[in-house]
C-alpha cells in the first residue's frame, strides 16, 4: 500500500514535469509543424543561468524568474535567427536543424559552463511530509513542482481562450494564410509561440534540476520522455500533452518502483511503439477532424 | 473605389494576369468572370497582397496597395473572402468573428458583433459551435460575416456560390446586394457561375488567360450572345 502510494506520488510529480516539457513541444508543433529537439538544451541553458545567479548569492526566486525570462528571449531568438529561414521549406530541414542546434548548444554549454556536475539548489525541503509516523514520498519541492506546472498551464489556457493575442496565435497555428488576410501578423505570432514554449520548457528544466545535478546533457533524457508524452497525447493537443505527461510519469514510476529503474528507458520506448501501432494520431489529436 | 491598373502577375514563366486595368466603382458590385484558369482568383490574391505583382498597381481610394503586405489590408478597408470558404474550422463561430474584428481600422469602439448576427441569424444560434460542424452554406455565411466584422470599404469575394445549393446562393447574393445598397460597400465578385453573378452585379469584366477581354454593364454582357458563348458558357 505504501509502495503504491510512493510510486503514484513520484509518478505524479515526474509526470507533471514531463507534461510541461511535452506542452512546450506541442506549442511549437501546433504552430510550426516542427519537433523542437533543441528544447532540451535550451532549457539546460536557462537552468545554468539560474544556477549562476544563485551561486552568486542572489536568492533562488530571482534566479528562477531570470531563467524563465531568458527562456522567453532565447525562444524568440532561436525562432527569428534559425527557424525563420526554414519555415515553409520541407519539414526534414527543420528537424535536422533542431537536432543540429541540440548538438551545438550542448557543446557550447560544455565550453562555457564546463562539463562537470554541479548541484542545483531547491527552495523547499527535500524531506517528505510526515503523516503520523509515516513519511510520505512527497516533498515540499514536489508540491511546488506540481503547483507551478498547473499555474503555468492555467495561464496558457487563459491566454489562448480569453485574449486577443491568444486568439491570433491559435488562428496562425491553424491557418496562416487566412490569418494574414484577417490582419494577423503571423510571423510575430510564431515568434511569440516559440518564446512561450521556451518558457514552459525552461520551467521543466528548473524542476528537473531542483535538488539534483546539472551538467550540459542533463536534459537529454527528458526530451525523449517529453516527446513520448507529446506523441501519447497526440502532438496536436495541449490537453493531450498534459495527460500524456501524467500517464507516462505514472507508468514509468510503476516500472521503476515494481520492476526496476534500469528498465525505465525501455518502458518509455515500448509505450511509444505501442501508441504508434495502436493509435498513431495519439489519444487526443484533432488531426482527422482537421482534414475536413 | 478600387482602381486596378496594368496589373501583371506570373507563376514562373506563365503569366496569370497580363496588364489588367479596370475600376470597381464605389457602391457597386463588379463581377469578374471567365473560365477556369482565366486568372480570376489570381486577380483577387494579387489585389489583397497574397501574391506579389510583377508590374502594375492597385489603388484603394487613391492609396497604392501594391507591395503592401496582406496583413495590412483589413486595416486599410479591404477584406478578402477566399475561395473554398477559409473558415478556421478549429475555432468556434464566435472566435472566427472576433478574429475578423481584430484587423479593423477603427478600433476605438468595440466590434459590433450583434449587427453581424442580425444579418446572419443562423450564426447567432451556433455562436459557440466549432466551425467545422457547420454546413457549407453556414460556413460561407461565416466567412462573409467575418469579413464584415473588419468594417471594410471594399469586399473581395471569391466564388461564394461554390458547392452550395441554389437556394442558399440566392440567399447569399441577396444579402450582398442588400449590403451594397444599404452601406455603399464596393464588391469585387469572382464567379464561375456567370449567369447568377451577372444577375446581381452592376458591372462585369471578363478575363481570358489573364487578359481583360470585356468590360461593360452587367446587363449588356448578359445580352451579348457571342461573348456569352465564347467566355461565359451560357
Amino acid at each position: 500500500m505504501q509502495q503504491l502510494l510512493t510510486t503514484s506520488l513520484a509518478g505524479l510529480t515526474l509526470g507533471m514535469v514531463y507534461a510541461a516539457f511535452a506542452l512546450a513541444l506541442v506549442l511549437i508543433w501546433r504552430s510550426t509543424r516542427i519537433v523542437n529537439f533543441a528544447q532540451a538544451p535550451m532549457a539546460m541553458i536557462t537552468t545554468y543561468i539560474a544556477l549562476l545567479i544563485v551561486d552568486a548569492g542572489i536568492p533562488y526566486w530571482i534566479g528562477f524568474v531570470a531563467a524563465l525570462l531568458s527562456g522567453l528571449v532565447l525562444g524568440a531568438i532561436i525562432e527569428r535567427v534559425f527557424i525563420r529561414p526554414v519555415e515553409g521549406k520541407p519539414e526534414m530541414n527543420a528537424i535536422i536543424l533542431t537536432l543540429g542546434l541540440f548538438v551545438v548548444i550542448n557543446a557550447v554549454a560544455a565550453i562555457v559552463f564546463g562539463s562537470h556536475y554541479r548541484s542545483f539548489p531547491v527552495p523547499f525541503g527535500l524531506r517528505g511530509f510526515e503523516v503520523g509516523d509515516v513519511t510520505v514520498a512527497l516533498t515540499g519541492f514536489d508540491v511546488f513542482s506540481i503547483c507551478s506546472v498547473v499555474v503555468v498551464m492555467m495561464l496558457l489556457l487563459a491566454l489562448f481562450r480569453y485574449t486577443d493575442v491568444g486568439l491570433k496565435m491559435r488562428a496562425s497555428a491553424f491557418n496562416q494564410e487566412v490569418s494574414r488576410m484577417l490582419g494577423v501578423k503571423v510571423t510575430g505570432m510564431l515568434t511569440l509561440g516559440w518564446a512561450l514554449a521556451a518558457v514552459v520548457g525552461s520551467l521543466s528544466g528548473l524542476l528537473i534540476a531542483g535538488g539534483d545535478l546539472v551538467y550540459p546533457s542533463y536534459m537529454d533524457s527528458v526530451v525523449v520522455y517529453g516527446f513520448v508524452a507529446a506523441v501519447l497525447g497526440g502532438l496536436d493537443s495541449p490537453v493531450g500533452a498534459v495527460i500524456g505527461g501524467l500517464l507516462l510519469g505514472l507508468g514509468l514510476s510503476v516500472v521503476s518502483g515494481y520492476v526496476g529503474s534500469e528498465l525505465v528507458p525501455l518502458a518509455a520506448l515500448s509505450i511509444l511503439i505501442v501508441v504508434l501501432l495502436v493509435r498513431p494520431s495519439g489519444l487526443f489529436s484533432h488531426a482527422t477532424a482537421r482534414r475536413v | 473605389m478600387l482602381e486596378i491598373r496594368d496589373l501583371t502577375t506570373s507563376y514562373g514563366p506563365v503569366k496569370a494576369l497580363d496588364g489588367v486595368t479596370f475600376t470597381a466603382a464605389r457602391g457597386k458590385i463588379t463581377a469578374v468572370l471567365g473560365a477556369n484558369g482565366a486568372g480570376k482568383t489570381t486577380l483577387l490574391r494579387t489585389v489583397s497582397g497574397l501574391i506579389r505583382a510583377d508590374r502594375g498597381n492597385t489603388y484603394l481610394d487613391g492609396l497604392d496597395l501594391a507591395r503592401m503586405p496582406a496583413e495590412k489590408m483589413p486595416g486599410l478597408g479591404l477584406a478578402h473572402v477566399p475561395e473554398g470558404r477559409g473558415v478556421i474550422t478549429e475555432l468556434t463561430v464566435e472566435e472566427n468573428l472576433r478574429l475578423g474584428a481584430l484587423g479593423r481600422a477603427d478600433r476605438s469602439r468595440p466590434a459590433d458583433i450583434d449587427r453581424v448576427y442580425s444579418l446572419f441569424p443562423v450564426l447567432e444560434s451556433r455562436r459557440s459551435a466549432v466551425a467545422h460542424i457547420l454546413s457549407g452554406g453556414e460556413q460561407q455565411m461565416l466567412v462573409i460575416a467575418r469579413a464584415l466584422m473588419a468594417e471594410p470599404k471594399v469586399l473581395l469575394l471569391d466564388e461564394p456560390s461554390l458547392g452550395l445549393a441554389p437556394r442558399i446562393v440566392v440567399q447569399i447574393f441577396e444579402l450582398i446586394r442588400g449590403l451594397v445598397e444599404s452601406e455603399g460597400l464596393t464588391v469585387l465578385l469572382v464567379e464561375q457561375n456567370a449567369r447568377s453573378a451577372l444577375s446581381i452585379a452592376d458591372i462585369g469584366v471578363v478575363l481570358d488567360l489573364g487578359r481583360l477581354v470585356a468590360h461593360d454593364e452587367a446587363a449588356a454582357l448578359a445580352a451579348d450572345e457571342k461573348l456569352r458563348h465564347a467566355y461565359l458558357g451560357f
